[in-house]
């Protein structure tokens, strides 16, 4: 849990504003998820579709390669694992056991 | 100085709204509102506003075009009435939630089925729960002084909520009475320029409104509402004192009227008060100690001040203009109610429903309630706490 969790109504702005833009990286979402995206490094040709597919932003890439997920953030959707192409299929989505 | 005007209260609140010289209005015609509007129009063709005045196709709308403006940074308003209100239903949540001072103007009529134009109070009791302020009028004069108020008591840091402001439909919407003025001045230098609170119209400092909130905060963004309204309390207190320098009236939560020695009270809101009066002051005459409690604040609800104002009285009558279907009485009656529970007062009470779709509230109707005070008094017994007035078997 991120420390934004923790805030008390009389810390909050008014009406639900957000004050600073792109506090949503504070928010997490990973929480939400049931299935997990796994990654098989073997088969993935760094193609990016999933990175460019994801709505949550929730893919690491580094020097043009996928480079992880981020988990925070990450709800399971498996958007990825769909826009995998059928001959790589380097995603999966595993039930997660919390 | 002040002039002296013969206004309808419609047109007492567009002069009202004319003086103040809101940034938006956005507004649906509605009876009995629609000529507060069109007046207000009136205003803004002959130049005497630069008022920005949106067009809607309907009350659902008009909410919603006043909370984008406010949210803009605009100082913003719209008015309605009945069915009208009901239409913005779901707006009028969301301006409260977003903490947006819009003020309202609503002019009190019943609610469809049937349809019926005339004066209850069914439409604004009816979301006495949304989070907005809500101010009573007995009369033209107070619904124009009123308005003005509102501005000042919702735009204020400690409270940022939007305020309505009723008067009884025809009662006072369309009937004529003088009506005392101020200079247009004196109004604007009232009001003040508005300082949004972090408006969406600041590139500057770029903000969210309405972003989705679940059980992990949605609970902590109600809070400071509550509180909002515990703050409203005061500055309705300082507004109102403020306002009386220049009107030469006093403003509170309430008007008492011949209250300090009474000890059989009617409590009610709005024009009834304005037919109450001389019945009062005809029992005073035949030495029966009556008095009477004109609510003119209902949210937030003075609770304590209504207690401390009932103090050693022997019998209360409460008037609702509106039913709570299925509740233990009116509005108003379970408020007054559940004040004087929690302050261990055990004063006798009974609930008069009365006036509903414009059904009269007559001098002898009022005489009624204060005979049944006198026998609560006489035989210490309330026979039926819930009762009709005016109603046929």
């Amino acid at each position: 849990m991120s420390q934004i969790r923790e805030l008390g109504y009389k810390d909050l702005p008014l009406g639900g504003k957000i004050l600073d833009a792109g506090n949503s990286e504070n928010y997490e979402t990973g929480g939400w998820r049931t299935y997990v995206p796994v990654h098989d490094a073997e088969k993935c040709t760094n193609c990016l579709l999933c990175w460019i597919f994801c709505p949550d932003g929730a893919i690491f890439v580094k020097d043009g390669k996928w480079a992880g997920f981020d988990l925070k953030h990450c709800k399971g959707c498996g958007i990825c694992a769909e826009q995998c192409p059928p001959k790589v299929k380097a995603i999966t989505m595993v039930k997660e056991e919390k | 100085m002040a002039k002296t005007l013969g206004l309808t209260g419609n047109e007492a609140v567009a002069y009202a709204i004319m003086q103040i010289n809101p940034d938006v209005m956005a507004a649906y015609p509605i009876t009995p509102q629609t000529a507060l509007v069109q007046k207000f129009a009136d205003f803004l063709a002959d130049g005497d506003v630069d008022t920005e005045m949106i067009l809607v196709e309907s009350e659902h709308s008009a909410m919603s075009a006043t909370v984008g403006a406010s949210a803009a940074g605009a100082r913003a308003m719209t008015a309605t009435a009945a069915n009208g209100l009901a239409l913005m239903w779901e707006i009028v949540y969301i301006a409260a939630s977003n903490r947006l001072p819009i003020v309202m103007p609503v002019i009190n009529r019943a609610l469809s089925a049937p349809i019926n134009i005339l004066c209850d109070h069914s439409d604004t009791m009816g979301c006495r729960d949304t989070g907005w302020i809500q101010i009573y009028s007995e009369n033209a004069q107070e619904a124009y002084e009123n308005t003005i108020q509102a501005v000042r008591i919702a735009e204020h840091p400690d409270v940022l909520l939007p305020a309505m402001v009723t008067q009884d439909g025809f009662i006072i919407s369309h009937g004529m009475e003088d009506v005392t003025i101020l200079e247009k001045e004196q109004v604007q230098k009232f009001v003040g320029e508005y300082k949004p609170h972090y408006p969406l119209l600041d590139p500057e400092h770029p903000v969210s409104y309405g972003p989705i909130d679940f059980h992990d905060f949605y609970f902590e963004h109600k809070k400071p509402q509550v509180d909002a309204m515990e703050n409203a309390k005061q500055v309705i207190l300082d507004v109102g004192r403020e306002f009386s320098k220049l009107s030469g009236r006093e403003y509170g939560f309430f008007d008492a009227y011949r209250m300090e020695d009474a000890e059989i009270v009617a409590i009610m809101m709005s024009s009834t008060a304005g037919t109450t009066r001389p019945v009062v002051d005809e029992l005073r005459r035949q030495g029966i100690k009556a008095g009477l409690l004109k609510l003119r604040v209902f949210r937030p609800f003075p609770a304590e001040e209504i207690v401390a104002a009932l103090q050693g009285k022997k019998a209360v009558a409460i008037l609702d203009r509106a039913i709570s279907f299925g509740a233990q009485g009116g509005a108003l009656f379970s408020e007054v109610c559940s004040a004087l529970y929690n302050a261990g007062q055990r004063i006798p009470v009974i609930n008069f429903l009365y006036g509903l779709g414009g059904r009269p509230a007559e001098i002898e109707n009022i005489q009624e309630v204060y005979q049944k005070l006198q026998r609560i008094v006489q035989t210490g017994k309330v026979d039926n706490l819930i009762n009709y007035l005016n109603l046929r078997e």
